[in-house]
């Protein structure tokens, strides 16, 4: 049985690999554009579920974390003639100026950051529960976004940042979602991922069994920002420019939807949504544009699209609290036990 | 700074902090009694302003007719959406609930993109609110002068219902304990819906006065008053009508006078209400006047 599943492990994840190199050579940019989205929005939605179905700990801050983590790798990649063009109103601050760091260094650095931030702000605000935790780290978001679109010489302000290296390429984007992937599998089914869920469940509980419930806390915040910071960093250097306006509460919100449409604490859950939603965010732009629905047209209805989503979240949440996978895992042998799979030896449901 | 304008900020402020005010009440009474962040507050606030401008300009009404209808309007609405995200989650963990609540924020605000158009539209105005009176050297809009007037009428309204009538009493009473509050024979979700139409005809009133101050109407509005207000009513201890109260015009207060010493300050002034929420939060996390809550286990 288990070498069975590590057999089609091994087989599914040589076939993914192989589908994305064909995917890369014969699909258009447009279409790899969002394929490739869809791998960030897997280290997105991981690291959110780490925090929201994992720990228990519910915040809206997600989005600041993700600046921090796009504006520190592109200024630290960015070449410096690029930065000069950028910085037309105020130079930026001299130590910056000459930083031209690899992508794949500054990367680690720009979680490492945003770790940082997590780090500073998880010590006041993890003292807070449920709604109050939420509209803190929420209010700690905005503050980072005012402060970014404040700090012209370190950040250009409002302007953003325009050319950066288009270095999100398919291997690295999905390379960063299998280490997201790998990393959530073994927290889960290490003790520490465990006392997490312990924490979740009953946070009193945890505590009398000798559970640092704070550390925990801090700890899953720190990790969650990390990989934000990353998903971030490879947002940014995917659509090649970043502004303050991109890291609204919107940023946020499209991240819970899909873990939430996917099941809070689950990690596969989380994949599947993170590529269906992203998919079908695209897909449904037909929404915004002009209708013909037979009966009566309409001219482009800007808005629709967000309206269907925003329903599909609620309705999710009203009637199937679970989302697709509530906090259950595919597994090879789920979907032996379905009949999925086709019956080898003695596999199967055994 | 001189003293005219001085006395002028303090104006700005008193007007600014009791629409705060106003719609922190709203938030208050349902968290008081629901525990839950009504997250949609801010976009039923906006709701009441477009009713009230699509009274006046497209239903010709006049303007207290239109306000009347679209207060009532909006209550209405509050009590709809109660039903229709909040009551079917009623024994479901408070995350679950926080989320829809978040989701028909959303839901509003784009409907409202879909439905008014994405294009801000200018508030028609109203003569009685729109005339600038002279007080010595301070000169307001007249309707700065009719917010605090209005505030503490309906502040004083609603604590003679909370306090002398008998809905208060059962809004209270399931404010404190759901489960006893049923046993006594209260309707708990009558009272719930009631406590929703109430909050949602304020941020209606919230909403309509706002956008005479600021006569620019778009979908999107509500977010950050919204968002204020909430701090507002948490600052002020939630679940506390004079909190709300007290919480809006601190809030107000701040902004304004911050701005007004610390002109350097303009671009942080979103910021500067999470700042004091945070600060509140970490000192005294019950609110300035709210009761201090313990776990049971």
């Amino acid at each position: 049985m288990k070498a069975r599943n590590s057999i089609l492990t091994a087989v599914a994840i040589a076939a993914a690999a192989g589908l994305l190199a064909l995917a890369d050579k014969n699909l258009g940019g447009f279409a790899m554009r969002i394929l490739n989205l869809s791998a960030i929005y897997i280290v997105l939605a991981l690291s959110l579920n780490l925090l929201n179905g994992f720990t228990g700990l519910f915040s809206l801050g997600y989005s600041g974390f993700m600046a921090v983590g796009a504006y520190v790798s592109a200024l630290l990649t960015m070449s410096p003639e690029v930065k000069e063009m950028n910085f037309f109103l105020e130079p930026l601050v001299p130590w910056l100026q000459n930083f031209n760091l690899p992508f794949l260094v500054a990367i680690p650095i720009a979680g490492l950051c945003a770790a940082a931030v997590g780090l500073v702000i998880a010590a006041p605000v993890l003292r807070l529960r449920d709604d109050y935790l939420a509209i803190a780290t929420l209010g700690f978001s905005e503050i980072i976004r005012v402060l970014i679109t404040n700090a012209q010489s370190l950040t250009n302000g409002a302007q953003g940042l325009k050319n950066i290296p288009k270095t999100s390429t398919t291997w690295v984007v999905w390379g960063a979602a299998a280490l997201a992937v790998l990393f959530m599998a073994l927290l889960t089914r290490s003790s520490y991922g465990r006392t997490m869920k312990a924490v979740r469940d009953d946070e009193i509980a945890a505590e009398a069994m000798g559970v640092n419930v704070f550390r925990v806390k801090v700890v899953s915040f720190t990790a969650s920002s990390f990989m934000a910071g990353v998903g971030g960093a490879l947002l940014g250097h995917m659509i090649t420019t970043i502004d303050p306006k991109m890291f609204t509460f919107m940023l946020t919100f499209n991240v819970l939807l899909i873990v939430v449409l996917g099941g809070n604490g689950s990690i596969t859950g989380s994949v599947l949504s993170a590529i269906v939603v992203t998919l079908l965010m695209e897909a449904m732009r037909f929404l915004d544009g002009p209708l013909d629905l037979v009966f009566f047209k309409t001219e482009g209805l800007p808005g629709l699209r967000m309206v269907v989503f925003s329903l599909m979240l609620m309705i999710v949440v009203i009637f199937r609290q679970r989302g697709l996978m509530g906090d259950k895992e595919l597994s090879w042998d789920r979907l032996a036990k379905a009949g999925l799979l086709p019956r080898g030896k003695k596999g199967g449901a055994a | 700074m001189d003293p005219s304008l001085f006395f002028q900020q303090l104006a700005n402020a008193l007007s600014l902090g009791s629409l705060y005010s106003l719609i922190a009440i709203g938030y208050t009474m349902v968290y008081g009694i629901l525990r839950l962040i009504n997250f949609a507050h801010g976009d039923v606030f906006m709701l009441g302003a477009y009713m009230a401008f699509y009274a006046m300009t497209s239903l010709a009404m006049p303007w207290w007719l239109a306000f009347v209808l679209a207060i009532a309007l909006t209550g209405l609405f509050g009590m709809l959406l109660e039903r229709a995200a909040y009551r079917p989650l009623r024994d479901s963990p408070r995350i679950s609930v926080m989320i829809s609540a978040i989701g028909a924020s959303f839901l509003i605000e784009n409907l409202g993109v879909v439905v008014f158009g994405g294009r801000p539209k200018s508030f028609p105005s109203v003569p009685l609110f729109d005339t600038v009176v002279n007080l010595g050297s301070v000169s307001v809009l007249s309707v700065s002068l009719f917010i605090p007037v209005i505030t503490f009428g309906i502040l004083f309204v609603l604590l003679r219902v909370v306090n002398h009538t008998k809905t208060g009493m059962a809004m209270r009473a399931v404010s404190t304990d759901v489960e006893a509050a049923r046993l006594m024979a209260i309707d708990v979700n009558k009272v719930i819906s009631l406590t929703f139409g109430i909050g949602s005809l304020l941020a209606a009133l919230g909403g309509i006065m706002w956008s005479m101050k600021y006569p620019q109407l778009n979908p999107l509005m509500g977010i950050m008053p919204g968002l204020k207000c909430f701090i507002a009513a948490v600052i002020g201890g939630i679940g506390n009508i004079f909190g709300a109260v007290l919480g809006g015009f601190l809030l107000g207060f701040i902004e304004i006078m911050v701005i007004a010493f610390l002109p350097a300050l303009t671009g942080y002034r979103d910021a500067l209400s999470f700042v004091l929420l945070i600060l509140v939060l970490l000192v005294k996390p019950s609110g300035l006047l709210g009761k201090k809550q313990t776990v049971k286990v």
